[in-house]
């Protein structure tokens, strides 16, 4: 028995009824880790604090103080800060950045008792779709380590696929959980914007970033979910509205559900390796008393070009803040004030990270806001719209999560629009500003995992969890 | 529109970055491909659209104007490059 392997469900009745210990299984993740250095998949490895913390949760187990969550080995990604340790984001700019305080998201599932096990790789600040713009390097997908993991979250997305971990956390802004979860064969979940507090999430896009779980089942994810949602008087964007108990959502049949199929993310550029599974999904959902409904997503087409002007625009302003003055890597022998300004961005970023702030910049300066940036925001209203329209005759959506499964190392390196073409079934989604969730849904002919996506109506995660948990135990 | 090496390097001041030649030639090249792109909404007539900014439509979230214990002064500049008498440093300004 390989105890790694486990999900959190199977590991909390060994743990809570002491038949294995937080210290035995928090050892057994750091061997692990150890043993798979060549996937670069931390950035971070807290063992002294991990195992300390694991002895603390077994004596609380042992006085029955413990957490709902005791046990539960998570990794972070390098994006979200945790008190006392370093916060990258992947970049040198902030390659030796402690934070002096916790996210709100590390801060709630501390009080459940979860061991802290180290920080993820991940894309350069987010901005990736294949985890090689990273200042550490490139993260391997652990079911083909001459393939990229996805992105932005690789780094979480390899952990969990090669039981370096339970379970991770990771940040979603144009698919950043989905798409490395459905290239490493692992669940991730965007929930609806809101749902989750930002605060103590660095920020990439704050109108599209999101924080959700990566896991090995969907159960897992649903029980994460239920302990970090929910209102924060830190983050004025998290939405205050009661939160569910998720996992009443597992176990139900999907009996009268109506699940729709937008014919726009089943036309051309999608790789029929990818889609073959997916029916077959379908077929099952449809077996079981799902109906299936077609509907359209017009303005599809229009997503990406929306979603990398109002991204890239919101990065180019947040990531002003890296100037060298108050935190992170400063230049050094430079004559004033403007040239610390400069030196210290132009070696502290990598260059997608550039690139992206240079584009976002220019769609944002005088002359080219109006028919760029306003443009892309009102594109973002009829894309949004369409969402609605659809939604509003079905439960959720069915969709591929990515066009072909996981592409090779350096494939796309220097093609930028390639690589952001590549999100064309995730972006909408944020631009929508609704819960999505990706699930392992078979493979293609090399073996590599294909994902398939279901979106939620704005805070009803409940009906996604509630197919993708079907479809997980249907296999 | 395209995109000249005199816009690329209109931009670098206004982001605070600097780039070789070579790099700047990179981002013509790139930019004008990537703009090309997204000139592809222009497709839309979205005259009568209004933006969404943010999805939630949210306003003004306002909350009690109250004292909180945050950071300490020592906790906020532990991580400057340089800091002088509980101040964040940097180089003189002024010529």
């Amino acid at each position: 028995m390989d105890l790694t392997t486990f999900d959190y469900q199977k590991l909390e009745d060994k743990i809570k009824t002491r038949e294995l210990s937080c210290v035995d299984v928090t050892r057994a993740y750091l061997d692990k880790i150890e043993a798979a250095r060549s996937l670069n998949a931390f950035i971070s490895v807290y063992k002294n604090d991990a195992l300390k913390r694991a002895e603390q949760v077994d004596k609380k187990i042992a006085a029955n103080k413990a957490g709902q969550l005791a046990g539960l080995v998570l990794a972070v990604k390098d994006v979200l800060v945790v008190k006392g340790g370093r916060t990258t984001c992947a970049s040198k700019v902030l390659s030796s950045f402690i934070s002096p305080y916790d996210a709100t998201v590390i801060e709630k599932l501390k009080a459940q008792d979860v061991i802290f096990i180290g920080k993820t790789n991940m894309d350069e600040f987010a901005m990736g779709s294949s985890n090689e713009s990273s200042y550490f390097g490139p993260v391997k997908n652990p079911r083909d380590m001459d393939r990229v993991p996805g992105g932005s979250s690789g780094g979480s997305a390899a952990a969990v696929a090669g039981d370096l971990c339970v379970a991770a956390l990771g940040s979603d802004t144009g698919g950043s959980i989905r798409q490395p979860a459905s290239f490493c064969g692992v669940v991730g979940l965007k929930p609806t914007y809101g749902r989750v507090s930002r605060f103590g999430l660095v920020a990439y896009a704050s109108s599209l970033d999101q924080i959700g779980p990566i896991t090995k089942s969907v159960s897992d994810a649903a029980r994460l979910l239920t302990f970090i949602s929910g209102h924060d008087h830190r983050d004025s964007t998290s939405a205050n509205l009661p939160v569910d108990d998720y996992m009443s959502y597992l176990d139900q049949d999907v009996k009268g559900l109506r699940i729709g199929l937008p014919k726009e993310y089943f036309a051309a550029g999608l790789d029929p390796q990818v889609e073959k599974p997916i029916r077959e999904h379908i077929d099952v959902l449809q077996a079981a008393g799902a109906e299936i409904i077609h509907v359209s997503l017009p303005h599809t087409e229009y997503a990406i070009a929306a979603y990398y002007i109002i991204a890239t625009a919101e990065a180019s302003s947040n990531l002003a803040r890296f100037d060298g003055a108050r935190y992170g890597v400063r230049a050094q022998g430079v004559k004033d004030l403007e040239e610390m300004y400069i030196h210290s961005r132009t070696q502290g970023f990598g260059r997608e990270v550039k690139r992206r702030i240079m584009l976002g910049t220019y769609v944002l300066s005088s002359g080219y806001y109006d028919a760029y940036y306003r443009k892309a925001q009102k594109v973002r209203t009829l894309v949004k719209d369409d969402f609605e329209r659809a939604l509003s005759d079905v439960d959720c959506l069915l969709t591929p999560v990515a066009p072909t499964t996981a592409f090779r190392l350096n494939e796309k390196l220097d093609d930028p629009l390639t690589m952001y073409l590549s999100d064309v079934y995730t972006v909408s989604v944020n631009l929508a500003g609704l819960p999505g969730i990706s699930i392992p849904c078979g493979m293609d002919v090399s073996g590599l995992p294909v994902g398939l996506q279901l979106v939620g109506k704005p805070f009803d995660e409940g009906t996604i969890i509630r197919v993708a948990d079907f479809l997980e135990k249907s296999h | 529109m395209a995109v000249t090496i005199q816009e690329v390097d209109h931009i670098a001041r206004l982001a605070k970055l600097s780039f070789s030649e070579d790099e700047k030639e990179k981002f013509v090249e790139q930019f004008n491909q990537i703009l090309t792109y997204m000139e592809k909404l222009n497709e839309l007539d979205t005259s009568d659209v209004e933006p969404t900014y943010n999805v939630l439509a949210l306003t003004n979230v306002m909350r009690p104007d109250e004292e909180k214990t945050w950071l300490s002064q020592e906790e906020a500049l532990a991580n400057a490059p340089r800091s002088n008498h509980g101040f964040f440093s940097v180089p003189k300004v002024i010529g």
